[in-house]
This record gives C-alpha cells, structure tokens and sequence, in this order.
C-alpha cells in the first residue's frame, strides 16, 4: 500500500533522526534504567534504628530494663540521654533524634503497689505518618513488656491476676514479606516510560515547528493520518522497548513476580503508550515553543504521577480525588501493572481500567489527528 | 493546462485587526519566471503561504494550478514544490537521507527514487558529501539541494520563498542558473526576494507595499515607467511611501 | 554599562511575560498544584474495605466485628466462608484486608487467655497492609481494655510534637516548595540558555559589550524574581488554605528560600553549559530530576528508612537539604542555629554548581 509507505518513510526518518542525536541517547537509553535500578529501593516507609534520646527519672533496674527492651528491639537506637525537658524539645528540634523516651520518677514503685503507672514518647511528628509507624513499633515493645511482667516481678500481687491476650499475626497476601520494591518497581517502570514517551513525543512535532521543517512537510500532500502515524509509532516502539527492558530489570534485579500473563501486560502497554504518546503529540501541535510544550507536559506528569496511587494510596484520597484520579491513565496503568504481575489477574479483572486506557487512547489520537492542520487560519 | 497556472482576485488576510495582504489581484502565466518582490513585512510570505495551501485566505478568489485555495488545498500541494525562507530541509540527515524522505512522502516509488537521487546529486556536484550531515554543508549548497527536492516529484510549479538569502553574489548568480533550467524544462517559477539585482532576472515581477500589489509587469517595462536606471530605483521610489518598513 | 546590563535584564524579563502561556503555566501551576495535593494526597486511610472470615461464631467474635465495624474506617464488603473466598475477594480488589477469626475464638480468649487472630492483607500495596493492619491491630487493643482483659502494667503515652493531628499536608506543603521550585528554577535557564545557544543569538550577547557573568547574571535574575513570587504564593496559600502554620521567622523561611532557588538557578545554568540542545538540556532537567526530587528529597519517603547508598545519594539532592529547612522554620520554630548545617550545604552547592558553569562557559569563550 502506498499510504503506508509514505509512513515506512516517516518512521525511518525519526528513527535517524533520533539515533544521530548522541546528547539524547543516554537520557533515552541508560537513564531510565539507571533510576530504575536505584530509585526503587528508596521508596519504604519500613523505620528503622530510630534514634531516640533517654530521660529516665526512676533509674530503677526495671526501667533500665525497659530501655535495654528498646535497644536491642532493632528497632530503636539510643543516641543520648538527659534530665531536662528543655533538651528533650531541642534534641528533637536539631533531629538528633525522633523519639524521646520518659520514664517518670516512682516508675517501679508505683508499678509494685499499684500495678500501673504511665511513661511518655514524644515522637517528633513533622512527618505525621513516620511519626505514626515510630509509635506502632513503641508500643509494640511496651505490650510484649507488660506480658512479661509478672515474671520480672514476681513479689508484685498486683501483677499476678490472668492476662488476656489477643495473638494478631498479619500476613500479606501475594507478598507476604511486605517488600516495597514488589510495589514500587512496577509503578517506578511505568512513570519512567511515560516520562521519556511523552516528554519526547511532545518535543517533535514542535521541535519542527520551530525550524521550520513543518512548512516543508505540510507543502506535500501527506495524509494528516499519515504523520501522526509516523510520529507516534517511533516512540511508541522505543516506548515498548524500554518496558522490556523495565520488565527485566524488575525480574531479574528485583525479583519481582510475574504471575499474570505477559500477553496481557504487553497489550495493556501497547494502548496505554497510545495514551501517553497522544497526549504529547497533541501537546506539541497545540504549543509555539518547545520550552511551552515541556511545561504543559511537565505540569500534566507532576499531577499523573503523585495522584495516581503510586507513593500515596488512592484510598487514602477524598471521595472528589478518587472520582478524578479515573480520568488519570497513569493510575490505570499501574492498576494493571500491579494486579497482572503481583496478583495474576487476568483479563476480566483488568477490563475496566483497561477500557478506560482504550477510550482514552482513542479520544487523544483522534484529538492530535484532529488539531493538527496542514493549513492554518 | 489553464491559460493560467496562478489566478488571484482580491484575496485578503487579517490577523485580528492587522490586514496583512490585501486584496491582491494577479495572474501568472504557465513558464514564467514570476517575481514577487517588497519590503519586510509586505506581506509576502503570508500571499505565498495561501497560493501554496499553509494559510487559508481571509476572503477573496485563488486558484493554483487550476485548483481552488479554499476547498482542494490537498489537490494543489500535489502539484506544486516549495522552498521555503527558513532553510528547511533536516539538518540532521544526510542530502541523501533528506532527497529520500521527501521522494517518500510525494510518494515516489523506491526504485525511481533511488535512480533520481543519485542522478541529482551527480548534477549538483554533491556526490562527495552524499553522506555527509547538512549541518556541515556550507549554506549555497544546502540551498541548491532543497530547490531540486522541492522539484522532486517534477511539479509544474514551484515556489520559492528568498530562496538565496544570506549567501554572496556568486553563489547566488548559480542558483539562479538553476531557476533558468528548471524554467526552460516548462516549470513555472513563483520567487518572492529582496535582491533588487534578482528582479531583473525575472519575466515580470510585481511590487508589495503595505500589503498590496503597487506595480506588476516586466522589468524593462517598470524601469521604464519610473524612469529608473535599476530595479533597485524602481523599488525605492514605490516603497518610499511605505507606512510598514522596519 | 550598568544601564546597559538593566536594558538586558528587561528583556529577558518581557520576554518571559509576553509568553502568556508560559507565564500562565509558572504562576497558575504551583497554585493549582499545591491546591489539588493539598486537598487529595493523604497518608490516612479513612475507608478500609474489610472481609470477615469467621471460624468461630461466638459472641466475641460478635462483639469484635461489631466494633471493628463501628469505628467509622471500616466497611464490611465481603463475608467469606473459607479461605479460598478470600483469594477471590484480593484478586478482584473488593477487600483490603480480611480478618480471620480462629475456631473457638471466644472459648480460647476467656478459657486459656489467648486466642489467634490473622490478618491478611493486600500486600501487593504494604503501604495500605501496614496502615491497615495497624488501625485493626489498635481496634482490637482497644476491645481488651474496655472489657477489662488487657494486660494491665505500663500505659504508653504518646505525645505528638510539632504536628500533633499528623496533618499530611504539614508534610506535603515543604515538599512542593522544594519540588516546584527545583524543576521551575533549573528548568527555566537551562531552556533559556541552550534556546540562545541553539539559535545563534549567544554569539550576538557574547561580542556585545556586556560581559559574560552579567549575561549569565541577567538570564537568570528574572527567575529569581519569579520563582520567588512562587514561593510567596505557597506559603500564603499553606496558611490561608491548609492552615500550616509557621512557627520560626518568616524572614528567614524567605531567605532560606531564596537560597534554595540560587542553588537551583545554578543547577540549570551548570546543566544548560555541559549540554549543546534544549532537547538534552530539557530532558535532565524533567526527567533526570523529577524522580530523585520527589523520592530522595525525603519529601514522601523518610531518608532515614532507605538502605545507606541511597541515603549517601540523597545527600547530593539539593532539596533534601531545603526540606529540612522548610519544615524546621514552619513546623518546628527553628532558628538557624539549628538550620546552619543544611544552610551551609547549600551555600556550598550552590557555589560549586556557579565555578563549574563559570568555568565551563569562559572555556567555550576561548
């Protein structure tokens, strides 16, 4: 078919064009992968050697017995000690430490006659949410104290009558370790081929535009499907390229699972990069500027990424943000990502999200083949 | 054929309140050299990007090559080849590469386009940098190799936008060599420049002034009728009055 | 000379302004963006999605799910029968987490003093597992006390400085700041400068009578400008909107920002000299320094939780240093005889990132 060789031509073209660019190809090439590698370790909230400071008034055998419980918990890590409550704000302050531990006067004492007596942590909590997992391993330690008690203190009566104990043992399903890469690593591939898809697709057609080459090519008479054709499929076949190798490393370096079928993640990358390039594509023929079309595209991938449930959870959004983040098909992607790889879903379970990726690849596409014009007004 | 290849009547185009060309009339006959010649911001380059389908007229009639401006631009940019100001063919490939891509996309079949590039950059003188990015080619050559890709697919008409600005006299007198032949094949040939010294090498030219045609016909006729010694005086006294100069 | 060097600098300046749509993008973006993370991004969860898997049937059972279920987080979507169900329920997302009671539940808890309880939860998410097993696990500490089976002993008393309603957006509205200022300031003159280079008119700057460190100066004057008035906007929208308070010296929060942005103007002019097109330099500038800005920065993820090669890298982040910063002065009153080390990082960042483009731009020159 001529229609397609005229296409044939496009595509060679971009694919000299971006191969001769030397200054690219490692951002296109090594970059993402580099990220990949290292960023994916980064993103935990599992604490731990949390430094805390010391303020133990009572200076009893069982108050020390209490700190060494703390110390060699592994969660915690003692970096100094005091009796005023003017250090115990400044040692926060400086963040010599995120906890401090206080151990009133009469601790022992009041725990031998009464059975009960009260200590304080003063967890530094400018990060409300590390300051929440710091108070959880806390009282871990404070509850597994109380049940070995009677035995520390066996002359106390006080302590002697039956304990009542709930056992929770928490388990997660398909990742039963809990490990954050098996979470990240997907969402981190994702992110990464959609910025290098839609930061270069959105660069091109503007990028002729300012040189001027577009007059030169809208002077033939190319088909307006044609060039958008041309345009995208490059960096559409770099695109699922990267998510190859994306996927390796995740296997390979990561060892994250692959339970679902790759077929299905493929499929769900090859219309999700349609998105993603259509977007550029129409981003790029609606701006002047290089320097425009990168803001508009940097603006749209700031929102995408952090509302799309990668590094904070969806569910934790209020009900509006959930209803918006549908429109976001980074969210989707990631969706599919994590249910294909992690849980095995197969197609019926991913149908939703992916026919919104669908709907949305074909509103993008026929939006650029729409605003594109060989003829302005 | 039509008797004539360009036909224009009254075709205007605002940009919001600025009237840019207005209301140009002019016909151009098949094998001519026609120049299209004014000031800065005469508005050239908009008449030429509506004559050649990038720019969709405000009012009044066009016809190139036969077809209409306002419903067949597709039908026009078949028959038509372009050069524009802005040196516009891609740096980054090769003359090569560039003749390929553009045979490409006027749909040229692979076998021919490969026989007319070789023979094209035989006749240019280019073979020894056939391969060689244009980024390295100093610009004379690159503008000889961007007027033969623009008559690649062997149009019949061809539109050249100051095609030798920025280079020096002699390499400017080759390319019109250039235009010569091309014109002696049958092609008509539509320059806009403003080397005052080129508009004597044209069959007839016509004079831009704020956005209208102030003198079309030949140049001996109009040096003539402004009792000048050059096109350069001609010019002058026409633009003097000029009300949008830089 | 002076006169000329101010001429310059309104240019560079008109130039910017009479881009609406870029001005528009760098006033309009940090407002809309702080607006929308402000109000969406949390770290609470306020509905869990639960599945009761119960073995026993008893009234403690009863008694748990009905307290579980009155606490306003939880929603029961699935009552299962076996364990398979609760495969289903993860695979399809209807359930957060599922609750699995032992048999004899009530009978072992009153009899023997213990009795089991699993939690399982969708770990393909551990952020939500573990804020969800978290909200369970105090549920049910809270069911033993009130009925009095709780191990009496040491009671915890937890006190939170600083933040007390652990407010996300005490956490989030420092790290905007440094993000959008980071990406805007380095981004905005690494384009500006390689666009000038690309297009030939450095040269024309370059043999005016102007000299290079005032050409250099007068390119990114303006986005210090700019950039400031972003942060003005932030920091008044934190508080009119979200109510984050500042607690140290506004000055200073200014000053300290005004320092980060030098450091950032001077990451992107360092970027826009090593690189030759604005294609290269916009693509270190976005997608080199997005992901290590919002990951390494500490801005979501705590620094001190990462293995210690990434807490080395996280050094070389500039806004990790800026957060500490901001959160210091805003949430916690610092003075700089707290911030002085951070302070003095950036200063020394800054100054290096300046010598290497000097350096590098006069090497051009020659």
């Amino acid at each position: 078919m001529a229609g397609l060789r005229v296409v044939g031509h496009l595509l060679q073209k971009e694919f000299l064009q971006i191969f001769r660019n030397r200054g690219m190809l490692p951002i296109i090439f090594i970059m993402p992968f580099i990220q990949l590698a290292i960023l994916s370790n980064a993103a935990t909230f599992d604490v731990s050697r949390v430094p805390f400071h010391l303020q133990d008034f009572d200076r009893s055998s069982l108050s020390h017995r209490l700190v060494e419980s703390f110390s060699s918990s592994g969660y915690f890590r003692m970096t100094g000690h005091s009796f005023a409550r003017k250090t115990a704000l400044d040692v926060l302050l400086s963040r010599d430490a995120d906890m401090v531990l206080v151990i009133p006067e009469a601790f022992e004492k009041d725990l031998a006659t009464t059975g009960h007596t009260r200590i304080q942590f003063m967890i530094n909590a400018e990060d409300g949410f590390t300051a929440g997992v710091i108070r959880g391993y806390a009282d871990e330690i404070v509850s597994t104290f109380n049940r070995d008690l009677p035995s520390l203190m066996p002359q106390s009566d006080r302590l002697v009558k039956p304990v009542f104990d709930i056992d929770i043992r928490q388990s997660g399903w398909y990742n039963p370790e809990l490990l954050y890469t098996y979470y990240m690593v997907p969402g981190i591939i994702v992110i990464l081929v959609t910025m290098i898809g839609l930061f270069l697709s959105g660069m091109n057609v503007v990028r002729e535009k300012e040189i001027g080459t577009i007059d030169q090519i809208n002077v033939t008479p190319i088909r307006r499907w044609q060039f958008i054709t041309g345009k995208l499929l490059p960096f559409w076949i770099i695109g699922i390229g990267e998510f190859t190798a994306g996927i390796v490393i995740a296997r390979v370096l990561f060892h994250v699972p692959m339970i679902g079928s790759y077929a299905l993640i493929y499929a769900a990358a090859g219309i999700y990069l349609l998105v993603v390039l259509g977007m550029g594509l129409l981003i790029s023929t609606m701006t002047e500027t290089q320097q425009q079309a990168m803001f508009i595209a940097w603006f749209f991938s700031v929102i995408f990424i952090l509302l799309s449930g990668l590094f904070t959870p969806t569910e934790s959004m209020p009900g509006w943000a959930q209803y918006l983040t549908q429109l976001n098909p980074i969210r989707h992607f990631v969706d599919i990502m994590r249910r294909v790889m992690l849980k095995g879903a197969g197609v019926e379970l991913i149908m939703q999200p992916l026919s919104i990726l669908g709907a949305q690849a074909i509103l993008m596409l026929a939006l650029a083949v729409n605003r594109y014009r060989k003829s302005s007004r | 054929m039509p008797e004539q290849v360009i036909h224009t009547d009254k075709l205007t185009k605002r940009f919001g309140t600025f009237t840019a060309v207005d209301g140009i009339s002019f016909s151009v006959r098949p094998g001519e050299i026609f120049g299209f010649l004014g000031a800065n911001g005469a508005g050239k380059t908009t008449a030429m990007k509506m004559l050649t389908g990038l720019l969709i007229p405000s009012g009044g009639l066009a016809t190139v090559a036969g077809f209409d401006v306002y419903r067949e631009p597709e039908s026009i940019k078949r028959s038509i080849g372009y050069m524009s100001q802005r040196f516009s063919l891609y740096d980054d490939l090769t003359p090569r590469e560039n003749i390929r891509f553009f045979g490409g996309i006027y749909g040229l079949a692979s076998k021919e386009l490969r026989e007319k590039c070789d023979r094209m950059l035989e006749r240019l003188d280019l073979k020894g940098v056939a391969d060689t990015r244009l980024a390295a080619l100093p610009l004379g050559w690159k503008q000889k190799l961007a007027f033969s890709v623009a008559l690649l697919h062997e149009p019949k008409l061809v539109f050249l936008d100051e095609p030798t600005g920025g280079v020096d006299p002699v390499t400017r007198r080759r390319f019109w060599d250039l235009i010569y032949q091309a014109a002696s094949g049958g092609v008509t040939v539509f320059v806009t420049t403003h080397y005052m010294d080129e508009a004597e090498y044209c069959d007839r030219v016509s004079i831009m002034v704020d956005g209208r045609i102030a003198a079309l016909d030949s140049p001996e006729e109009l040096k003539r009728r402004y009792d000048a010694e050059t096109m350069n005086d001609v010019f002058i006294s026409l633009a003097r009055p000029a009300r949008r100069s830089e | 000379m002076m006169q000329r060097f101010i001429g310059f600098v309104r240019k560079e300046f008109s130039h910017i302004v009479r881009d609406r749509r870029t001005a528009a993008i760098l006033f309009g973006m940090p407002v809309l963006q702080l607006l929308l993370f402000g109000f969406a991004i949390k770290n609470e969860i306020s509905e869990i999605r639960v599945g009761i898997l119960d073995h026993s049937h008893d009234l403690v059972t009863q008694e748990l799910t009905d307290k579980l279920l009155s606490s306003g987080t939880f929603v029961a979507t699935a009552t299962l029968s076996n364990e398979r169900e609760a495969g289903e329920a993860f695979a399809s997302g209807r359930v957060n987490e599922v609750v699995v009671f032992e048999p004899a539940f009530g009978d072992r808890l009153l009899r023997d003093g213990h009795a089991g309880l699993q939690l399982l939860t969708d770990g393909s998410d551990p952020n939500v597992s573990r804020i969800v097993a978290g909200y369970t696990t105090s549920v049910v500490r809270e069911y033993l006390r009130e009925k009095g089976l709780a191990a009496s002993g040491i009671e915890a008393v937890p006190l939170m400085m600083f933040n007390p309603g652990l407010k996300s957006v005490y956490l989030f509205v420092p790290g905007l700041m440094a993000m959008i200022l980071m990406l805007v300031s380095a981004l905005m003159t690494s384009i500006s400068i390689t666009r000038e280079k690309e297009s030939g008119t450095m040269e024309l700057l370059l043999v005016s009578s102007l000299r290079p460190v005032q050409i250099i100066i007068g390119k990114v004057v303006p986005y210090l400008v700019l950039a400031f008035v972003n942060v003005i906007t932030v920091v008044a929208l934190a508080f009119f909107v979200f109510g984050v308070p500042c607690r140290g010296s506004i000055l200073l929060l200014f000053l300290e920002s005004l320092l980060f942005i030098l450091t950032a103007l001077s990451l992107g002019l360092l970027i826009s000299t090593i690189t030759s097109s604005q294609q290269v330099a916009m693509m270190i500038s976005l997608a080199g320094l997005l992901l290590p800005t919002v990951l390494l920065s500490g801005f979501i993820f705590p620094i001190a939780s990462m293995p210690w090669p990434l807490q080395a890298i996280s050094n070389l982040i500039p806004a990790r240093w800026y957060l500490v910063i901001v959160r210091g002065v805003m949430l916690k009153g610092a003075g700089i005889a707290v911030l002085w080390k951070e302070t003095l990082i950036l200063v020394v960042m800054t100054a290096l990132y300046l010598t290497f483009s000097v350096r590098k731009f006069s090497e051009r020159l020659q």
